[in-house]
């Protein structure tokens, strides 16, 4: 009985969208646009507010709009949404320095109940602004307009990776984000790598706040080139890497206050917010990096080497090639990252001209369909899917589903990031783990419209994937295979899994 | 015990998963694991090298205090040379003495860059270090082509790079429970879905994974009610990945994180220590739930690099060369430090840094392989092209 009724379901549901194309005139160009795959590696999965604007502005009015999308226009709900986060209204100096002083004074607690609680009390209130940060973060990735801004967030939080349960970190990601990444997302890439350079959560993550004149510490001045700018086979030296860590002392964290300083080193000395150049604890002496010696001094020196990094044409390949990986193939063809990387040239590293050369590239189409979602683009675009505009008020599902897959925001223990290879998400566990969440989105509202603070669910039961989307953007990809598996669904919840779980759904 | 007599008998009537691949190797087959321990583990404060004095000199804040049998807690003399630390004391220690384990100083790869991911890749390929590295063949995978009848499994979040070459090896994550499986009518559509696609196998052996460990975890619970200790971290995975490799899998690899200590790592106690402790009492974990079958079973655990010998300026240290792996098993011909060596002094560093590579992690796995399962020089080739079998006598 329930199957014949969800059959006539899904047949009345046809028919209703036939009958509203006919009223509305032709097929809309979108059903067989060539555009749908590139406007899927655009944005993380095409939803109503995509296809409205792609129709009203066109192929280049939307490339354009993407590449310069201002401060985007959220839906108002999630601008209030966020306005109301602890993280929105707080000052990362304020915010740590208080938490210094938490710390201290629980460490001189004796051991017992008390310090426990406290201890406890204060990674309660950590845990909560770590999941503040990843709750914007994902607000903005299914709802904001500026889908490819979104997508590039990602790509340099993942490239800057920063662990949240290191050392302090966590109470500096959501500032990391919002003011190191977010303003440079697709400026220039100088100034990201400027900026995350003079962030606390970088300098503590990877131990820059410890390195000083006569104490090195390489960890940052290693990464810096081998991770953010340059790749690991790039032709520096050991040697490089020692000269770095000299260049990055006393690039650190702001104490209480500012240090006690010789008259002459006065006017080195840098504060702004949590971050600090201290240049008592600089090494002043001679340098030579890449086989060029450096002249600045102070702080400006910094500023010089990580000019002279971001000038070399590794630079431009390494981070070419990347962009290329994320958003094209596992192996992108080389012809384009040699484009990008001249463009990167060129622009003096415009992140936004690179992607221009690499969304008006020919080989982009090659690849339609060719790359298997990772996990970030898997779940942002089941719930763009199931619920297209629609708020889902409570983002703790989806940040459990993304640790569940292993890709959790801030939660990459290691400097490298996340892997960009398709292969890297598409393991037996991995497929058995996404065909779970496909099911539990497929099936009901999965705790997603309850509210953050308690109280009953605003919606209930299972999304209807049927959607005007579905039918002009993911029906007229689905292979005989697929189409015939959906046929077999035994209920609406199972209809939703079988799309989830399919091919065509699981890579773009 | 004749292995290569029953490897090659035992294999002759496999039976067929419904991934297609060979499975059901026979219950003689030697088990093998890989525990990487990824961050380059700080080995000098694993395997002290206490009648250095230059050790002392080089770790003011950082080093293990010297073996005295009156503290009973504190560094265990292993020889006149070396000494395990007493955060794994009362898991090793036992084990040493009775033959189980090993130690192998100096080893590690011919990768300089000092770079964790280059030299974890290097590691993960096996494949001689030249610029036309095949980035989609591991030697994991290499190895479980070579030994058909034996299934592989890797107990991590994703697929790591040993395990590249063949889509359909078996990945699962046993940090996290698994949920009710899907019926019988679910698992054949989704199964049906990517019938001829790339992923297929590794759809058909995902779904079978799930239903393994929902029973796993069920039979857990089980036993959690009879009063069974709870474990957790590097002790739950090690409790489930005995499970699995008592049964079905035969090659098994895991990955340990949290070794890259810059910072602060502390000397018998600290981070460091911390980290020892769980990883050496997971694989106490891992040998006591194999039961018989940990006569039959070899542990081979590795890391990157070492680390520089001298501590840095922050009571940590910074990447260095040779590492100490450790190779454990109930049959294995341990209880000694195995392979080339040279006297722990200034002079014997590598580019007055770090501890040089003696025995290459190729030849050394070569050597392991070639009497574990009696591979013929021919298959050692496919498996570590170029790289001659070191036998160190461990099997």
């Amino acid at each position: 009985m329930q199957t014949l009724a969800f059959r006539k379901l899904l047949v009345a549901a046809t028919a209703v969208l036939v009958v509203a194309g006919c009223a509305s005139g032709p097929t809309p160009a979108s059903r067989t646009s060539p555009d749908m795959p590139w406007l899927e590696r655009m944005t993380f999965g095409v939803n109503s507010g995509v296809l409205a604007d792609y129709r009203r502005l066109g192929r280049d009015g939307y490339l354009a709009a993407q590449l310069r999308p201002g401060d985007g226009r959220l839906p108002d709900a999630v601008a209030t949404a966020i306005v109301q986060l602890q993280i929105s209204n707080s000052d990362v100096a304020q915010l740590l320095a208080s938490v210094v002083t938490e710390q201290k004074r629980l460490n001189a607690l004796p051991d017992g109940p008390e310090r426990q609680a406290a201890r406890q009390a204060l990674n309660t209130r950590g845990n909560e602004l770590v999941y503040e940060a990843r709750r914007r973060e994902l607000l903005r990735a299914i709802y904001s307009p500026a889908q490819l801004k979104e997508q590039m967030m990602w790509f340099w939080l993942n490239h800057f990776s920063v662990f949240e349960q290191k050392a302090n970190v966590r109470w500096l990601v959501a500032d990391y984000s919002e003011r190191a990444i977010r303003p440079h997302a697709l400026g220039h890439f100088r100034d990201l790598v400027m900026a995350t350079l003079e962030h606390p959560a970088m300098l503590e993550y990877l131990d820059n706040a410890q390195n000083a004149a006569g104490h090195l510490n390489e960890n940052y001045a290693r990464e810096l080139m081998e991770l953010h700018t340059l790749g690991v086979d790039a032709g520096y030296s050991q040697h490089d890497v020692q000269e770095l860590a000299r260049v990055l002392t006393g690039v650190g964290v702001a104490g209480p206050a500012p240090p006690h300083l010789r008259p002459e080193l006065r006017g080195y000395y840098l504060r702004d917010g949590a971050f600090e150049f201290n240049p008592g604890r600089h090494d002043f002496g001679a340098k030579q990096l890449l086989g060029h010696a450096l002249t600045r001094r102070g702080f400006a020196e910094v500023s010089e080497a990580v000019d002279l990094l971001v000038r070399q044409p590794a630079c431009a390949r390494f981070i070419s090639h990347k962009l290329a990986v994320y958003f094209v193939a596992d192996e992108p063809p080389p012809a384009l990252v040699a484009r990008m990387a001249r463009t990167f040239q060129e622009s003096d590293g415009d992140i936004a001209a690179v992607l221009r050369t690499l969304f008006t590239a020919p080989e982009l189409a090659a690849q339609a369909g060719g790359k298997f979602k990772d996990p970030m683009q898997y779940v942002v675009s089941a719930v763009r899917m199931a619920y297209d505009t629609r708020i889902v008020e409570n983002m703790h599902p989806v940040a459990n589903w993304l640790g569940a897959l292993g890709e959790p925001t801030f939660g990459h223990q290691t400097p490298d990031g996340y892997s960009l290879q398709d292969t890297a998400w598409s393991s037996s566990g991995q497929m058995s783990r996404r065909f779970e969440i496909a099911r539990t989105i497929g099936a009901g509202s999965a705790g997603l419209f309850d509210p953050e603070n308690g109280g009953p669910a605003t919606v209930v039961g299972f999304p209807l994937l049927t959607t005007p989307v579905y039918y002009s953007v993911v029906q007229p990809s689905l292979s005989a295979q697929t189409r015939s598996a959906l046929q077999r669904a035994r209920s609406p919840q199972e209809w939703n899994l079988y799309l989830l779980a399919s091919p065509e759904f699981n890579s773009r | 015990m004749n292995r290569r007599h029953l490897l090659r008998t035992g294999l002759a009537a496999p039976a067929l998963t419904l991934a297609g691949r060979l499975f059901a190797a026979p219950p003689s087959t030697p088990r093998f694991l890989c525990v990487f321990l990824r961050g380059g583990y700080d080995c000098a404060n694993l395997l002290i090298p206490h009648s250095s004095s230059f050790y002392y000199e080089s770790r003011p804040r950082i080093a293990i205090a010297k073996p005295d049998a009156a503290i009973g807690d504190g560094a265990l003399a292993l020889d006149a040379d070396w000494a395990l630390a007493p955060a794994v004391r009362d898991w090793l220690g036992p084990m040493y003495k009775r033959g189980q384990v090993a130690f192998i100083p100096f080893a590690g790869t011919e990768d300089l860059t000092r770079s964790h991911f280059e030299t974890q890749d290097s590691i993960e390929l096996g494949q001689p270090l030249t610029p036309q590295r095949d980035f989609r063949s591991g030697f994991m995978a290499r190895l479980a082509k070579t030994l058909a009848g034996a299934t592989p499994i890797a107990f991590t979040d994703t697929l790591p790079l040993a395990f590249a070459g063949d889509a359909g090896l078996a990945s699962i994550s046993l940090q996290r429970a698994g949920k009710s499986p899907f019926d019988d009518t679910q698992t054949a559509v989704l199964r049906s879905l990517y019938l001829g696609n790339r992923l297929e196998s590794a759809v058909t052996e995902g779904l079978e994974l799930q239903q393994q460990v929902a029973q796993a975890v069920q039979a857990e619970m089980a036993a959690a009610n009879r009063g069974a200790i709870s474990t957790r971290g590097f002790e739950l995975t090690a409790e489930r990945m005995a499970r699995f490799m008592r049964t079905q899998y035969r090659l098994g690899f895991v990955d340990v994180g949290g070794w890259d200590t810059h910072v602060n790592e502390g000397g018998a106690r600290g981070p460091l220590a911390t980290n020892l402790t769980s990883l050496a009492s997971g694989l106490a974990t891992f040998a006591d739930a194999l039961g018989d079958e940990w006569n039959n079973t070899v542990v081979f655990v590795l890391s990157e690099f070492g680390r520089t010998f001298r501590e840095n300026g922050n009571a940590g240290t910074d990447h260095g060369h040779g590492s100490v792996y450790w190779v454990l098993g109930g049959r294995i011909s341990g209880g000694r430090i195995a392979g080339e060596q040279v006297r722990v002094e200034r002079g014997t560093l590598l580019q007055d840094r770090d501890y040089p590579v003696l025995n290459n992690y190729r030849n050394v796995l070569a050597g392991l392989f070639a009497s574990l399962w009696g591979l013929s020089a021919q298959q050692l080739e496919t498996i570590f092209p170029g790289a001659p079998a070191a036998d160190l006598k461990l099997v």
